[in-house]
């Protein structure tokens, strides 16, 4: 959705460049509109370079180191978006360009001069609107306020882009929790991926990565060798030795995936969590019996979690929320290589 | 008719203890590739439901995918499918196809590795 917005405004010069090119027949049409119209236009102009410049700045910065590799969880699902947006933000151009409505054409500004003599009878007429909205465009041609277009939405149709990105304006300045969080993408360095020998991989910077995402490097290491059914060492400078090769692009994977099981809050998708361990389980057990969430004496079968191992427990520090988070287990190991080890 | 003290159900009862969810945490099926030497791999497939012949589906997965395979025995994960080759993906689409295949929910299978 941001990206939607990222994609639009950079498009702006060239719209710019289209609309004088079909600016000549389009004056006709913006003609009937009257004053109304040129006067929204400028508004929304302005409007358009105050609200969205400051997001643009923040996030188009963002955006393409993502693309360069670093590993950015939400990157996967903006992409569709992005493209989209790429193609749809011109298309709407065209569209707006051709309809003359589009307020964020430069060029109509310029016609508004020469057109001024046809003009000059109805400016006059409606006179007093126009200081009205002349105002309200210089003080803010926000939409938030109402004024501007948002004010005329009867008679100038508004492009679907602005629309848009007054809705995302909204949405953000309403709610800045969104804002913080949920755009902002989570970022960690790509892994390090060296070649030890032929058959094993070094995992450079698991040390950096865990320290990013706040877990221990044992729980990261033990989740990758029972995902990746390999086994491995940690090395005298912390890096992870892993049996197997192993490609760049795989551990990111694996990493992505470790994200999304033990990192990201489910609630907020906020990566701010920490991971407890099911260690306070005997106190834990008694304080549900003591304040009746467990009958005093349940039956053996009913503690199974207690000799089963405890799950452990994310907890949200941006939304306080809690969940259970599967336990690392290994599954069926196949054997490979040798038979004798088996016997 | 909604007298809360009439309802067999047991509100002491341990929340990870409802039925559906205990039996889909055992239910799950494990779909894991292990490197071998060089670029070689093997697909294990652990957990296929027990109503299944498992014989019978190596066959048809062994002719579909062109690979070898077996059925191990193993102490903890009873019978698990093996084959040579990453099949990951052939497998899981095997699994959930509605046609021709078991027509499992997505939701049980839990694919592992890189």
């Amino acid at each position: 959705m941001d990206a939607a917005e990222t994609e639009a405004r950079p498009s702006l010069p060239d719209r710019k460049q289209r609309k004088s090119v079909v600016f000549s027949s389009e004056a006709i049409v913006v003609q009937p509109d009257g004053q109304v119209t040129m006067s929204s236009t400028e508004e929304n102009k302005e409007a358009t370079a105050i609200s969205h410049s400051t997001p643009a700045e923040e996030e188009e910065p963002t955006t393409p180191p993502e693309d360069e590799g670093a590993l950015d969880l939400g990157k996967k699902k903006k992409k569709k978006p992005k493209k989209e947006a790429a193609e749809d933000g011109e298309a709407p151009a065209e569209e707006a360009a051709a309809d003359g409505i589009d307020p964020t054409l430069k060029k109509k500004k310029k016609k508004k001069p020469k057109t001024d003599d046809e003009f000059a009878a109805r400016l006059a007429a409606l006179d007093l609107d126009k200081e009205g909205e002349e105002k309200s465009d210089e003080q803010a041609g926000d939409s938030e306020k109402g004024t501007g277009i948002w004010q005329h939405d009867q008679t100038t149709p508004i492009t679907y882009n602005l629309l848009l990105g007054r809705f995302f304006d909204l949405l953000a300045e309403k709610n800045p929790d969104h804002a913080s969080t949920g755009s902002r993408s989570y970022k960690i360095p790509p892994p390090q991926c060296l070649r030890e020998g032929n058959k094993k991989t070094i995992f450079a910077n698991i040390e950096d990565i865990t320290k990013r995402m706040k877990r221990s490097s044992e729980h990261v290491t033990a989740y990758l060798f029972t995902e990746l059914g390999t086994t491995g060492s940690v090395d005298g400078s912390k890096r992870l030795v892993i049996k197997g090769r192993f490609q760049q692009k795989q551990l990111e994977s694996m990493l992505r995936k470790y994200i999304i099981e033990y990192v990201t809050c489910r609630t907020c998708k906020s990566p701010d969590t920490t991971l407890e361990k099911g260690e306070n389980r005997l106190s834990h057990v008694f304080s549900r019996r003591i304040f009746g969430f467990l009958p005093v004496h349940s039956p053996p079968n009913k503690m199974n979690w207690l000799t089963k191992g405890f799950p452990d427990f994310m907890t949200c520090n941006s939304c306080g929320s809690r969940r259970s988070v599967t336990a690392i287990k290994s599954g069926f190991t196949a054997q490979v290589g040798k038979r004798k080890k088996m016997q | 008719m909604s007298i809360e003290n009439l309802k067999s159900y047991d509100p002491f009862a341990e929340a990870d203890e409802t039925p559906g969810e205990s039996k889909q945490a055992q239910n799950y099926i494990h779909i894991r590739i292990q490197q071998r030497n060089g670029r070689k791999t093997l697909t294990t497939v652990q957990g296929l439901p027990k109503k299944f012949d498992r014989k019978k589906i190596l066959k048809v997965i062994k002719k579909k995918f062109a690979c070898n395979g077996t059925i191990v025995n193993d102490s903890e994960m009873g019978e698990v499918i093996q084959l040579q080759g990453d099949q990951r993906n052939d497998v899981q689409q095997f699994l959930v196809d509605k046609e021709e295949g078991l027509e499992l929910d997505p939701k049980t299978i839990k694919v592992h590795g890189f």
